[in-house]
């Protein structure tokens, strides 16, 4: 069954290495995270398996975003795997995909961000899922017994 | 029986694979409280093949069915293609808005 999932590919004139630098240092993700150009109030990421990442940033409307995740692969140059979930929606957890591939003149980097729920977060999830799914629970209620 | 988030978003993308279950929809979008007769008379299948396709929009709670007499009128219910719409589309702008800035920053800064 297919999860929910955004898949971008992109080719960049620049190198692998330079491409992956840019995901995975942070004086250099603060150069070009985030959909506007708002600034990167702070970057950390902790790069190994099991490591953490957050990036703060501002959009130019003012709000303030904070996303933080944790690495599940890390292949130097090659690809990256990390989960991600928003500091104010911690019970939507999703996990991103990253590859990245030697291209004439640079690199095609392979980009897939899918909903995804671990065992635990999946526990969480059951508990913390907000308004939206109990209405959905109810319809689906409704929906049984009206169908009985 | 409680049906977790998870799964629901799951059977609403595969019920949204099938092209005849789209059709489906996009007529119940137009025509809301359609009988189950009225839904297969233009399609190229049998009944039971349309009560079928119909019962996968029904476990993903993208139609409603209501009984009157010997009557099924079926409605559709927008709230969970509205939910797994949202998270597409708000990390679709997100990311490439971003990425557009990604690749100005590797492609434009010196090393």
């Amino acid at each position: 069954m297919e999860q929910p999932s955004l898949t971008i590919v992109r080719r960049f004139k620049a190198s692998p290495a330079r491409v992956y630098a840019a995901w995975t240092q942070p004086e250099l993700i603060a150069r070009w995270w985030g959909p506007d150009g708002g600034p990167v109030l702070d970057a950390e990421a902790d790069l190994r398996v099991g490591g953490r990442f957050r990036v703060v940033f501002q959009t130019l409307d003012g709000e303030m975003h904070e996303c933080r995740g944790e690495y599940r692969e890390v292949e130097v140059d090659r690809k990256l795997v990390f989960t991600w979930h928003w500091v104010t929606l911690p019970e939507r957890r999703s996990l991103v995909t990253i590859r990245f591939r030697p291209a004439e003149e640079g690199t095609e980097m392979s980009f897939t961000h899918a909903q995804f729920f671990d065992e635990a977060t999946r526990d969480d999830h059951q508990k913390g899922w907000g308004g939206a799914f109990e209405k959905l629970e109810g319809l689906f209620a409704e929906t049984e017994s009206a169908g009985e | 029986m409680v049906k977790s988030p998870v799964s629901q978003l799951d059977r609403t993308f595969s019920a949204l694979v099938d092209p005849t279950r789209r059709a489906i929809l996009a007529r119940l979008e137009r025509e809301p409280g359609l009988s189950v007769t009225e839904i297969a008379r233009p399609l190229p299948l049998k009944l039971p093949a349309v009560m079928k396709h119909l019962d996968v929009l029904d476990d993903a709670g993208l139609i409603a069915r209501t009984k009157s007499g010997r009557t099924v009128s079926v409605e559709l219910v927008a709230g969970p293609m509205e939910e797994a719409l949202a998270w597409l589309k708000r990390y679709e702008r997100f990311w490439s808005a971003s990425l557009d800035r990604l690749a100005d920053f590797v492609e434009k800064e010196p090393e």
